[in-house]
């Protein structure tokens, strides 16, 4: 494909590979490195590229909590699912939010119930939907980090322009800086450092990195999408260790730009207001990490159009989600991993979506095995 | 291997959880669900469990238990008689390349060839919800006409139903086909084995990627054409090029990747492909980049993978590229002893994956 073979090229990455092994080798003995990679987008180019397989041994990807899908915690889903179930209501949604389960099935289950539940690709057409059909409630499930967040803003302000009032957001817009934190707080963090998360830099800038590498001493490469990307940043971070330093720095520089984009940060201060606390599967409570609808928005409000259970519904005992994410144990080091917990059955966040950490393990693991020493041997 | 008596070291337990794994995957999948849902007709993981569940449970019998595109018949002449049904349900009614007429043809024609038969006659049954032109009903009548002759089959008997309002999307088809496989004519799975060759007749995810820009959801504009077509005739030349050909499939719902899985669980064989043969047309793989799919589970309507002998390869490829439908045919990839049931894909980039059953699929109907 024109403007991405460049970034898939196979000679490049063997050259980076080489020097990921010289860096990883020279630097502690042999004892391996373990990155986190923030985002859902980089898990999912890691497992698409097997990269894993092209790394040594010396050098370990964490699949981080990135993916918008994996944190929605069950009672948000149930929300959802009450809200599609409203008479006259049109319930628009992403299409990998409607196979997460909620406590008592999940949006595909309720539209096969006869929920009016439609996939759309944009907020902008669930607009489209509701400008549409004046007499039906037609309600957006808004998920995301800063990345999505930005088109849902346009979606309200068009919205708010036109005068359309059948429309509405349930806003489920989660922040990345937050949750970092949450992991570089827990006792028993694992972790050496992080691949920042491109396509919310795109939005927030490099800046707000800053912290990881000043307060917690670890340091982060924010990374972009293609597969060079991601071994170049793990180049850059080992560079860090090899000569002392401990920094933010920014490997996606065709994108993002440190201060990130003034227009749409300025759209989300207009549109959204932080919440107090709001729910991750599997990292718990977390304070201001979610946006609601600001005070100018609130007419768009689905949680104050609506009457939601908003019941909280724990995250199943047995599960060991947020231990994974923190890169504190390993997806079939958990109790559930494989019995109770599986793609099709999943109990928890990382199962959820193919970029979650244990569906990604519970598809790829064997391969490190047996596959790698057989595509070895063939090539 | 057991984990009786092993220590549980970390290696150990990690390969105690990977053989559950294993153990898990070989079981055909559970309905564990109370309603059918979209993602029991989206032809992966889901859709087994409920052909299971509730149809070969229901049905049973030596005939069918293959699960193939159509069941093989013996007839008292010694011949074999193929039988597939379809159904036809895909919005829009009309894309680039085809309409739910055409598709209706090529894709049970195409069930019959992939069963080694020469297709010959076709039944057709329509609801059609009330309140649907008559004009458009000729039309895609004159559509199913038109495949039919151009297949070389004839449309011998129907049934016409009407709906209410609500109860159909404009109009639903079902076709039904027969066909004669030629004496001494024996393609299966039982019949692959490691070192075998796989092929694909041309380019991947034409027809799905199409369907999904024709509904025009989603703002994205791109020269793509559906590749639906009859391809018995392209399985003729195959097969005299080839005769050893081992086993065939038409790559539609569910993909070239569906296939293959299909192919490596019922042999017991690894397929290994490689990711730099496939053949995707430019603007069908932007396509996919953007909506974040992989071509390797978009459908085809047009296309068949085959597996032939490695001496048979060669003459097989230039068979198929020599046949219009087959000009862009590939080589893309091999069937290895091991890793058993398993997809493999030889990234470009030097990376290997594994090419997993789809457990369901957010794409609309596109059959």
């Amino acid at each position: 494909m024109r403007f991405v073979d460049e970034y898939r090229d196979p000679a490049a990455a063997r050259v980076a590979v080489r020097r990921i092994t010289e860096l990883a080798e020279a630097g502690r003995d042999g004892v391996p490195y373990a990155f986190m990679e923030v985002c859902g987008g980089h898990t999912h180019t890691i497992y698409r590229h097997g990269i894993e397989q092209l790394l040594p041994e010396t050098v370990e990807l964490v699949h981080g909590p990135g993916c918008p899908v994996c944190v929605i915690p069950m009672g948000r889903v149930d929300d959802a699912i009450a809200l599609a179930e409203q008479p006259g209501v049109v319930f628009t949604s992403f299409g990998d939010m409607m196979r997460v389960p909620g406590s008592a099935g999940s949006l595909l289950e309720a539209k096969a119930r006869g929920a009016d539940v439609r996939m759309v690709y944009s907020p902008l057409d669930a607009l489209r939907i509701a400008e549409a059909s004046p007499d039906r409630q037609v309600v957006f499930f808004a998920v995301g980090f800063e990345t999505t967040a930005p088109s849902t803003a346009v979606t309200l302000l068009r919205a708010q322009e036109t005068g359309v009032r059948n429309f509405s957001v349930f806003s489920n817009h989660v922040t990345i800086v937050p949750p970092l934190k949450a992991i570089l707080e827990s006792p028993d963090l694992r972790l050496d450092g992080f691949l920042g998360p491109g396509h919310v830099s795109t939005v927030i800038g490099n800046r707000p990195y800053e912290f990881v590498a000043r307060r917690y001493g670890k340091p982060l490469v924010t990374a972009g999408f293609e597969p060079l990307d991601i071994l170049q940043s793990i180049v850059m971070l080992l560079e860090q260790y090899a000569q002392g330093r401990c920094e933010v720095q920014n490997q996606y520089t065709r994108v993002v730009r440190d201060e990130g984009n003034p227009i749409a940060l300025a759209m989300l201060q207009r549109v959204f207001r932080l919440r107090p606390h709001f729910e991750w599967r599997g990292l718990g409570f977390i304070a201001q990490s979610a946006l609601a609808l600001s005070e100018e928005f609130a007419d768009w409000d689905a949680e104050r159009r609506f009457e939601l259970p908003g019941i909280r519904v724990a995250d199943p005992k047995a599960c060991q989600c947020g231990e994974v994410l923190k890169g504190a144990i390993k997806p079939w080091e958990c109790k559930v991993f494989g019995t109770a917990c599986t793609p099709e059955t999943p109990i928890g966040t990382c199962m959820v979506s193919s970029e979650g950490a244990c569906a990604a393990y519970y598809t790829f693991g064997r391969l490190h095995r047996t596959a790698a020493g057989l595509a070895a041997a063939s090539s | 291997m057991n984990g009786r008596g092993r220590p549980l070291t970390p290696e150990g337990r990690q390969e105690l959880v990977l053989e559950r794994i294993e153990a898990f995957r070989r079981r055909r999948p559970r309905l564990t669900d109370e309603v059918v849902t979209l993602a029991h007709g989206a032809g992966g993981k889901a859709s087994a469990a409920l052909v299971d569940a509730v149809f070969l449970e229901a049905f049973r019998n030596e005939a069918l238990e293959p699960l193939g595109d159509g069941a093989l018949l013996p007839l008292p002449s010694g011949h074999q008689l193929a039988f597939a049904t379809d159904s036809y349900v895909v919005r829009p009614h009309r894309f680039p390349g085809g309409s739910i007429g055409s598709l209706a043809v090529h894709g049970t024609v195409n069930d019959l060839a992939m069963c080694g038969a020469r297709p010959a006659w076709l039944s057709a049954a329509f609801v059609i919800e009330e309140g649907f032109p008559v004009a458009e009903l000729a039309a895609l009548a004159a559509d199913m006409a038109e495949a039919a002759a151009a297949a070389g089959v004839t449309v011998v008997t129907g049934d016409t139903k009407v709906v209410d309002t609500g109860a159909a999307d404009g109009v639903f088809i079902t076709t039904a086909g027969v066909g004669l496989v030629p004496a001494g004519r024996r393609l299966g799975a039982d019949r692959v084995r490691p070192g075998d060759v796989v092929l694909v007749s041309g380019t991947l995810a034409d027809h799905g990627v199409a369907v999904l820009l024709a509904r025009g959801d989603l703002d994205l504009e791109a020269d793509v054409v559906s590749d639906t077509a009859p391809l018995a005739d392209l399985v003729e030349v195959l097969l005299a090029a080839a005769p050893g050909t081992r086993w065939l499939r038409d790559p539609t719902r569910g993909g070239v990747g569906t296939v293959c899985n299909e192919l490596a669980a019922q042999a017991e064989v690894a397929v290994v492909l490689q990711e730099s043969s496939l053949p995707v047309r430019r603007p069908v793989g932007g396509a996919c980049d953007l909506l974040g799919i992989d071509p390797l589970y978009v459908a085809n309507e047009g296309k068949l993978v085959a597996v032939v002998p490695p001496e048979e390869a060669a003459p097989a490829l230039a068979a198929l590229r020599a046949h219009p439908l087959g000009a862009d045919a590939a080589v893309i990839g091999r069937v290895a002893a091991e890793p058993e049931r398993i997809v493999l894909l030889e990234t470009s980039f030097g990376g290997s994956r594994i090419v997993d059953m789809l457990v369901g699929d957010p794409l609309p109907r596109i059959c």
